[in-house]
């Protein structure tokens, strides 16, 4: 185990750096409210695979980062991102043995969960409320959870990560 | 997971209610700053491939065009001055103070989207170019904004359609002094507490009127593009359309106002006030 423990671990801050960059990056006018969200969709996916070295208090340090990054409230994003964490490293053993498509409905409902916690944010600190193309991202990201969790499964496994 | 959903909503709400995490905010977001650096990378790329790629007639004409905006805008600026020194004269006369006289730096906003639910831009001048918060933040053509946050390489800037910020502004025809804010959401500015029957028509010109002492009083904000009688509101809806260029700016003026000393200096030594404005 501590052989294992060592090996590939550089694999999930990357993957965390990466979808942050993705959050900031700029998109044209149109695509811009439908971006997914990485960083949410990276925490559960290795809450999901690697719940031992992955947990909530990492998800509220990245939830943190992303906070600084996208100059929101502090807080705002670690919050939502710890109490999915938090239900993804509950469940993972049950929803590991699902199917591809049900783990993607599960991530889905985990994602819807953490942007209403976000919506509660902005609403409690007097912010405008987004309008209904808010809830849009989820979606895309139910589209996008299988082709996630395939590609970071092969490259979890090139670097003995998992 | 309670003891981290407890930290966050402490933070929240110390974030929220006070200034105190604003030295924390800034040393994390130096650490960061690289990862804005990189995500601005291509578009940066992007846009120095273009101007390469613009051919010699392009650049002639683009030239010609600037030769011919710079005549005009100095004959315009000879005017300018003489008036400049008539008005100081005549408010000599009447014994009132005015400031004049601001020093501009010029940043580039960089590429990267922040969080979607603010109106806000990062530019890539901070602390060390003397950047501090709450400076005013224009564009070629008007009130842009101001700054919120800084740390040494980069600064925040808020801008004036943010739901949480408002300036003061007055008519330029009249002199009606009212507050613009923000709406968030869309582009516009909404008046506040603009009585019924207050001289104000469409089409109108609202500039700074330096009440707030954050903005030079005299920059134009905002074109009056509505003006409503609503029946269960006690004052008339009156929204303005921003002029400066929000969404499309590449460059930001960030201004110092002088004090009457340094504008001496700025208005003789003209070698040494070098991107002073007269």
């Amino acid at each position: 185990m501590s052989d294992a423990r060592a090996r590939g671990g550089w694999l999930i801050p990357c993957s965390l750096l990466l979808a942050m960059l993705l959050m900031i990056l700029p998109m044209p006018a149109g695509a811009d409210a439908l971006r997914p969200q990485w960083v949410a969709l990276m925490t559960l996916y290795w809450c999901l695979t690697v719940p031992e070295r992955y947990g909530v208090f990492s998800a509220f340090a990245a939830g943190l980062a992303l906070d600084v990054i996208s100059g929101s409230l502090f807080g705002q994003h670690a919050l939502g991102l710890s109490v999915i964490a938090y239900a993804a490293v509950e469940l993972h053993q049950r929803v590991r043995i699902f199917p591809l498509w049900q783990q993607a409905l599960f991530a889905v409902m985990l994602l819807l969960v953490e942007r209403l916690i976000n919506l509660w944010v902005l609403g409690a600190t007097g912010q405008p409320m987004p309008s209904l193309v808010y809830w849009a991202p989820t979606c895309l990201s139910l589209l996008l959870w299988p082709w996630l969790s395939v590609i970071m499964n092969d490259i979890g496994r090139r670097v003995g990560l998992i | 997971m309670i003891l981290a959903v407890a930290c966050a909503v402490g933070l929240l709400v110390a974030d929220h209610r006070s200034d105190h995490l604003d030295t924390v905010r800034s040393m994390l977001s130096v650490v960061v700053y690289p990862l804005h650096l990189a995500v601005n990378a291509p578009a940066a790329y992007v846009r120095t491939a273009r101007e390469r790629m613009t051919d010699e007639a392009q650049l002639r004409a683009a030239n010609a065009a600037l030769g011919r905006e710079n005549l005009l805008l100095k004959a315009r600026l000879q005017q300018f001055e003489s008036l400049e020194a008539e008005n100081m004269r005549l408010r000599d006369l009447l014994g009132s103070s005015f400031s004049v006289g601001e020093r501009v730096l010029i940043a580039e906003i960089l590429s990267v989207d922040l969080t979607p639910s603010r109106q806000q831009v990062m530019v890539n001048k901070g602390t060390s170019s003397g950047v501090f918060v709450g400076q005013p933040v224009l564009d070629a053509n008007a009130v842009m904004g101001q700054v919120i946050r800084t740390n040494p390489f980069s600064s925040v800037v808020l801008l004036i359609t943010d739901a949480d910020h408002a300036l003061p502004v007055e008519v330029n025809r009249n002199g009606v002094r009212s507050i613009a804010a923000g709406t968030g959401l869309g582009q516009g500015l909404e008046l506040l507490f603009i009585p019924k029957n207050a001289d104000i028509r469409e089409g109108d010109l609202l500039v700074t009127s330096g009440m707030g002492e954050r903005f030079p009083p005299g920059y134009p904000v905002a074109r009056v593009t509505t003006v409503r009688q609503d029946p269960d509101n006690p004052f008339m809806t009156v929204v303005a359309e921003p002029n400066a260029r929000l969404d499309r700016s590449r460059e930001v003026l960030l201004v110092w106002t002088l004090n009457p000393q340094m504008q001496q200096q700025a208005l003789t030594g003209g070698g040494t006030a070098r991107g002073a404005l007269p």
